[in-house]
């Protein structure tokens, strides 16, 4: 499904600033796998899911998406395949248009776009039912403008747009990481229920430990650049945050450090 | 003064088409584009070259708003592909359309290389054919032969002009108000409202944004090219100023009429350009002010457009606040206050 081919990416090089940010990464997800990514700040985390979406192009390496290689395809070309939340609530949705008009752009995401009304009635029915199953009422609020909704309204709508169209590929990025706890677990838990719904192949960034545990069939953690640690299914079953955190000490031989990490354990 | 008030609704409804562009930049696409100024001539200069040259004056006019639409999306090819800052994109534009209008319009003298005038005073033109056919109809003759009855004195020489126009923006007003439901539409707002966002949906910002810019343009040149046709001349400096007067239409009927939709922004901004033609006639009619100080007085309203408001909605804020306070501090006299010996 989703193929990375030793992707290198070097930031400011050349300068005193140089920065490895991914370092001969390769990773495959077959369908339907749901990956979490782990790692501290500055791992390489959010450049590997720019890489993947198209925002950043790798300096070297390949990505292949369904087999085809789309190291090449501009950003806006790759997203008909690729579904994306962003950290920042704000982000993923267009503010000063309405629930609807939001919701008929992410549904022309894999179709050409075309002088037809964005907003028919077939589409609008379509997207109340779909809406129904936030639980949050916005079925009832299509015609409300977007930037009006709360931070948590607005990631499950960006997270709904993201998914409705069954995308090959889904990437959320700490997209809970900007919310209260309690917001925060009502968009994991709906997180899992459109995942498992439509068994989307998904790469999903948390710096919540216990999230990455929770969600997903495989884990992998990253640090400087690299995939230090994969696990498959069936250790991700018995696995804790303890024994994650020796993990990361005897491979690298030093205490996990990033207080954001260990805060939200 | 009833003369000069009518002639202002006439021209400040064909002065709305260009707002109309104006809005779509300034706002929906929030690209901030002063291509305005020259294609505003290069629509007016366009169509007036053709009807000199003897080409119908409905081809001429929709080769004006082509011309426009061309001269919008080289803007839009400025920023996206060239990676041209908005303002200076628009401004590269507008200053090499001064040229390219020139040439345009020299194109109706043999050997001369540019002309900064045309008269269209003996030119059939878009309104010229209307007339023809609205006289044949009697209308004007029963609306002021009714008007007369009743004592008013002042009559316009014809209705036919501000029915046309009218038509004419009502048309376009519906077009817009369509287009930005439409799927592209939708996109193009979307551009303008969150770039990143809407690229993450398959959307290809840069050809969104030349085909705004393209759209919007076209308007400002078919804007023109009815100014011309109406005041039977296209002078290379009547764009002069061109964008300020679009954002104060945009500002002013924002401002009276609000934003709540798409629908009521477009009829808005139509109403912000009569307005604003409005209250410069009345302004040139203070004896002190002189025509050429209507650059001045367009400032000085698109000033009180941008500041008023926010005085107005602040002192509005304030009177709520107020209101609700004294009916909580009523309501509130009969809860008492439960202190810490009540308690235990």
């Amino acid at each position: 499904m989703l193929k990375l081919q030793s992707i290198n990416k070097i930031f400011n090089e050349a300068t005193a600033d140089e920065k490895v940010a991914l370092d001969q990464i390769n990773l495959e997800l077959k369908e339907g796998d749901f990956v979490t990514v782990i790692g501290s700040n500055g791992a390489g985390k959010s450049t590997m899911m720019n890489m993947i979406s198209g925002a950043l192009t790798p300096d070297f390496g390949n990505i292949l998406i369904d087999g085809k290689d789309v190291s090449k395809l501009a950003e806006y070309k790759r997203s008909q395949f690729i579904g994306r939340v962003f950290q920042d609530p704000m982000a993923g949705t267009a503010p000063s248009m309405t629930i609807e008009e939001n919701l008929a752009l992410a549904y022309s995401r894999n179709k050409k776009r075309g002088l037809k009304i964005g907003v028919d009635k077939k589409r609008r029915e379509f997207f109340v039912q779909s809406l129904e199953m936030l639980h949050l009422n916005l079925e009832n609020r299509l015609n409300a403008k977007v930037g009006l909704l709360s931070g948590g309204e607005r990631q499950a709508l960006s997270l709904l747009m993201a998914t409705f169209t069954n995308p090959s590929i889904l990437l959320l990025d700490e997209h809970t990481a900007a919310l209260d706890p309690s917001r925060a677990e009502l968009i994991t838990n709906l997180t899992k229920r459109l995942v498992e719904k439509d068994k989307l192949t998904t790469l999903m960034v948390t710096h919540n430990m216990q999230q990455a545990l929770d969600l997903g069939n495989r884990l992998i953690m990253m640090d400087k650049g690299q995939i230090i640690l994969e696990v498959n299914e069936d250790e991700k079953k018995s696995l804790t945050i303890e024994k994650l955190m020796d993990e990361f000490q005897r491979i690298r031989g030093e205490k996990l450090t990033s207080d954001r990490t260990l805060l939200s354990v | 003064m009833f003369s000069a008030i009518f002639g202002s609704v006439e021209q400040g409804i064909i002065y709305a088409i260009m707002a109309l562009g104006v809005y779509l930049t300034f706002r929906v696409l929030d690209f901030p584009d002063l291509t305005v100024d020259g294609s505003f001539v290069t629509g007016a200069g366009t169509a007036a070259t053709m009807i000199v040259l003897g080409y119908h004056p409905a081809l001429a006019t929709l080769v004006a708003i082509l011309a426009g639409f061309l001269a919008g999306c080289i803007t839009g090819l400025l920023h996206t592909k060239g990676k041209i800052n908005p303002l200076l994109s628009g401004i590269l534009m507008m200053i090499a359309l001064y040229s390219i209008n020139l040439r345009i319009m020299g194109l109706t003298v043999d050997n001369s290389i540019g002309r900064p005038n045309i008269p269209l005073l003996n030119s059939e033109t878009l309104f010229s054919q209307f007339y023809g056919w609205w006289g044949s109809l009697g209308i004007d003759e029963a609306i002021n032969n009714f008007l007369k009855s009743i004592g008013v004195q002042f009559v316009p020489a014809t209705w036919g002009t501000i029915v046309i126009v009218f038509i004419l923006v009502l048309i376009i007003k519906l077009i817009v108000d369509w287009f930005l439901k439409t799927e592209v539409g939708l996109a193009i707002r979307a551009t303008g409202d969150n770039k990143k966002m809407i690229r993450s949906f398959s959307a290809n910002t840069d050809t969104l944004v030349i085909i705004g810019l393209g759209i919007s343009n076209g308007l400002v040149a078919l804007s023109g090219a009815l100014i011309a046709q109406y005041a039977k001349f296209a002078d290379i400096g009547m764009g002069i100023g061109m964008i300020v007067i679009g954002l104060a239409s945009v500002i002013i009927g924002e401002a009276i009429f609000g934003t709540k939709t798409i629908v009521r922004t477009t009829l808005a901004v139509i109403a912000g350009a009569i307005i604003y033609r409005i209250v410069l006639a009345l302004a040139l009619r203070v004896e002190l002010l002189d025509t050429g100080d209507m650059k001045l007085i367009t400032a000085v309203i698109v000033i009180c457009a941008l500041i008023l408001p926010q005085y107005f909605d602040k002192r509005r804020e304030k009177r709520r606040k107020a209101k609700r306070h004294a009916e909580r501090s009523i309501s509130n006299v009969n809860v008492i206050k439960r202190e810490g010996n009540d308690l235990a």
